[in-house]
């Protein structure tokens, strides 16, 4: 008897000791990418760093704003496109579909979430990249080879259907049965029931939604490096390439042990990175959770 | 009174109906064809390219130029790294989950905190993983290995899987708990015994997933597993992945290596499917032993 209570306890304790893990590891990593931001942190003045245009690390110039535009720009063109067609999706699969169609669905829309970033990439180039430059930039009387904002918005939006699909369906699906009844008797239809009792009711779960979007498209490195163009200017237009944050991390690993102060400049950009991405993921957090506790 | 379908408003309303139903039908049919497409793009492009040569060598003098050679470097190398981390992962997920459920009381702050963490965790982009591997790494004096490389995808992994497992735990019913307690079974012997059975199916989805990921990610091992044209033989040498493969050799200047990005790229494609179905296939064959 003794032997099996001992065996819990030790359970306990080793489990409750591992619990310890994810806290440890958020807190480590901030810190470790502090620690190592901070010999630049030292030299120059943050905001200098943030706003400085110019980036040459062989003369010590590490400007990140190009890099910052590079990756709002992106990030925009994605969530602008992503955010209407992943909601009519969202509504049509949890208001309108019939039941096959949701279950044949599920499936997919995983698999969408599933597929390696650099599956898209290799898609950008192949589709994205040439429908860009040869049909809709001379559509727009502009000249683009295609590896452009627009091109890397594109394949960003396609990445982020399943994040806002899925959080979206969530949200509707805890939207009572009761409400929409009420509102089909009273003789609205179906389209005025979505818009003023579940797009109302859920307003706060889309907004959300569309804040774990936007923070997923924010870090995504390998599809969106391979159609940007990485060219470290800020960009004027959709159809001018751009360098987003994390292109630069990933495209410099190489070289930066060589130059003195770029691995620091790279891990600054890699803890912007982190704490942009944070800070918006608990701010989606934040919203769920208020909106499920007004639900009940 | 008047037909009420020749009144106006409700035409109109009838053709606002009708026109969401049109944008939402349509926007479903994009989400849908766009994978559709993409999974159809990339086979289309990558089997003519693909032999068998590809899938069993690695890489010869030259393979960049347009050489002899194949990618089995990459495809051992990104299982090694993918089967190393999910197993790393596992280990630590299983135990914290299964203390958040049936050690911690359910609003208690461990509980809260913890599953906070592993929402901000998993929030957290593969650059940032690779970045703090990289840290990792320069700490502990390794050099870029499959050791690191397993190590920043297990860190990767861990929120995916501890997630998706802690879906299926929390299902369990608590009637099935307390009959376990009730026959004087401890704790520890109800969660290994009753609820790791339960929720096996569950689990290993969850491995798959993460697998999934692991085998996928490219921006995470870039910095930490490095990458080398032979097959590693142990945990501190260097290791090829697909991702990096596909990534390399679409960057060369020759169409022969670029159509061997594609074939890599409908590799990786097919394992993922391949996961996906066999992920599906599991869920159904071990349900038959779930009490419900």
């Amino acid at each position: 008897m003794t032997v099996r209570l001992v065996k819990d306890y030790l359970a306990r304790k080793s489990m409750s000791l591992l619990t310890i893990l994810p806290s440890f590891l958020t807190v480590l990593i901030l810190f470790g990418l502090f620690q190592k931001s901070l010999p630049i942190l030292k030299l120059k003045s943050f905001v200098q760093l943030i706003f400085g245009t110019s980036w040459h690390p062989l003369k010590g110039e590490f400007g990140l704003f190009p890099f910052l535009m590079g990756t709002l720009w992106v990030t925009a063109v994605a969530i602008i496109i992503a955010l209407p067609i992943s909601l009519l999706t969202a509504i049509f699969l949890s208001e309108y579909a019939p039941k096959f169609i949701r279950e044949l669905s599920k499936p997919i829309i995983d698999l969408l979430s599933g597929l390696p970033s650099v599956v898209f990439g290799v898609w950008g180039i192949l589709a994205v990249v040439p429908f860009v430059g040869d049909i809709l930039a001379p559509m727009f009387g502009t000249y683009s080879s295609g590896y452009n904002i627009l091109s890397g918005g594109i394949v960003l939006a396609i990445m982020i259907f399943p994040t806002i699909i899925h959080v979206s369906l969530e949200v509707f699906a805890s939207i009572p049965f009761a409400l929409r009844e009420t509102s089909l008797s009273l003789g609205a239809t179906k389209w005025e029931t979505v818009r003023h009792v579940v797009l109302r009711k859920g307003a706060q779960g889309v907004v959300a939604a569309g804040v774990l979007g936007l923070s997923r498209a924010f870090g995504e490195t390998m599809a969106v490096l391979m159609v940007v163009g990485n060219v470290p200017a800020v960009p004027k237009s959709v159809f001018a390439p751009g360098y987003p944050l994390p292109a630069l991390i990933a495209n410099n690993y190489g070289e930066m042990m060589s130059v003195p102060l770029y691995d620091s400049a790279l891990m600054l950009a890699a803890l912007l990175l982190l704490v942009v991405v944070v800070a918006f993921n608990i701010l989606a957090r934040l919203i769920l959770v208020k909106a499920e506790k007004r639900a009940e | 009174m008047n037909n009420p379908l020749s009144d106006g408003r409700l035409r109109r309303r009838k053709w606002i109906e009708g026109f969401f139903k049109i944008l939402m039908v349509g926007s479903t049919a994009l989400v849908i064809g766009s994978l559709l497409l993409i999974i159809g793009t990339i086979i289309w492009k990558g089997l003519p390219a693909l032999s068998l040569s590809m899938v069993t060598q690695t890489p010869k003098g030259g393979y960049y130029l347009g050489k002899e050679g194949g990618i089995l470097n990459a495809i051992v190398g990104s299982l090694y790294l993918a089967l190393g981390a999910t197993a790393i992962a596992l280990l630590f997920s299983l135990p914290i989950v299964l203390y958040l459920n049936f050690y911690a009381r359910r609003n208690s702050k461990t509980a809260v905190i913890t599953r906070f963490a592993f929402d901000v965790l998993w929030g957290i982009p593969s650059i940032v993983y690779g970045a703090f591997g990289f840290v990792l790494m320069v700490f502990f004096g390794l050099r870029a290995s499959l050791l690191a490389g397993t190590i920043t995808v297990a860190l990767l992994e861990l929120p995916i899987m501890s997630r998706a497992i802690d879906e299926v735990m929390r299902l369990v019913p608590k009637e099935l708990e307390e009959a376990s307690y009730s026959l004087g079974a401890t704790r520890f012997e109800t969660a290994v015994k009753v609820v790791l059975k339960q929720c096996l199916p569950g689990i290993l989805t969850a491995g798959l997933i993460a697998f999934g990921r692991g085998i996928g990610d490219a921006a995470s091992v870039l910095f930490t597993a490095g990458f080398t044209d032979r097959v590693p033989t142990s945990l501190l040498q260097p290791a090829a992945t697909l991702p990096l493969a596909i990534f390399f050799q679409l960057g060369t200047p020759f169409p022969e290596v670029r159509d061997r990005a594609y074939a890599s790229a409908a590799v990786l494609t097919l394992i993922i499917l391949l996961i996906s179905l066999v992920s599906r296939g599991l869920v159904k064959k071990f349900t038959k032993h779930i009490i419900k």
